[in-house]
């Protein structure tokens, strides 16, 4: 008898500049919805698992660029498919254990609904835990950005943090910023999109190294 | 943290919220006055309005009777 292979579900992945994937969740600060974060913006990150080493290290590393974040108009709100009461067990022994107590709610996400919706889960590599992901929702609801990390590879936090500056300079400025671009860096102008923008963007008196490519200072 | 536990008494963060909810308060403004982030404001305030304590009316909120009540027992 011929076995017929059922093709893979496969959960569609959230867009970038399209709304974020809405959600109501159980956390450690109680119910929360994807609205109640409007006209801040929002990082919300998901983790394997709690009491677990890298995951330690990265929310106490969250947990220190808090401030930074909330300076820049940006919440934080964590995720992982365990229990309110595994997420309130792991946050108060990061408190009582290296005495860094965690300031942001974390989704209880059980279920998997806000998993699901946001892509989190690689089933390549773990079919049970939600990979190291980063979504960055601006003021309007909208998906700015999406970082995703394997498992074994604890976060970099300075980039999130460069990454809010990025795009609320961009925001600000209509300008793109250049790579490994920090506050205070030159930015980079929109290209010309016509041959007589191409040729007036040469008198504007930018540091140019061709039409395609100007940086200004802000 | 919810604010209001199951026998409609108030967690610390809810007697502070309810509190701050004046006549025609927006969730920005009890925001502003518990120094507490807006999402929490915006969460509390659908738990306060769930259990009475509160009224809406659009955006703005109100301390209900019941509500007034509680602030007044500090229960």
């Amino acid at each position: 008898m011929t076995t017929i292979e059922e093709p893979e579900v496969r959960a569609a992945l959230p867009r970038l500049n399209e709304p974020a994937p809405a959600f109501e969740a159980v956390t450690t600060h109680g119910p929360l919805r994807l609205s109640d974060f409007e006209r801040s913006w929002l990082i919300l990150f998901s983790h394997p698992a709690d009491f677990t080493p890298v995951c330690t290290t990265e929310f106490i590393a969250f947990a220190e660029i808090y401030p930074e974040l909330q300076k820049r108009g940006c919440e934080l709100i964590g995720l992982s498919i365990d229990s309110l009461y595994s997420h309130i067990a792991w946050v108060r022994n990061i408190e009582e254990k290296a005495g860094v107590k965690i300031p942001f709610p974390v989704i209880a996400d059980l279920d998997r609904k806000v998993a699901t919706a946001y892509g989190m889960v690689m089933p390549g590599e773990s079919k049970t835990e939600a990979s190291r992901c980063v979504f960055v929702i601006d003021p309007k609801g909208i998906l700015r950005a999406m970082i995703y990390y394997p498992l074994s590879v604890g976060r970099n936090m300075d980039e999130f943090v460069r990454l809010i500056d990025a795009l609320q300079t961009g925001d600000e400025n209509h300008v793109a910023t250049p790579a490994n671009w920090r506050p205070g860096d030159k930015v980079v102008m929109p290209a010309p999109n016509t041959v007589e923008l191409a040729e007036e963007r040469a008198g504007e008196g930018l540091e140019c190294i061709d039409w395609y490519l100007c940086k200004k200072s802000l | 943290m919810p604010c209001v536990w199951p026998d409609g008494s108030l967690s610390t963060s809810g007697r502070l919220m309810l509190a701050a909810v004046q006549t025609d308060s927006t969730a920005e403004d009890v925001a502003e006055v518990t120094g507490m982030p807006l999402y929490r404001a915006r969460s509390s305030l659908r738990q306060l309005l769930a259990a009475g304590y509160i009224s809406e009316d659009g955006e703005r909120f109100s301390q209900t009777e019941q509500g007034a009540e509680k602030v007044k027992s500090g229960s």
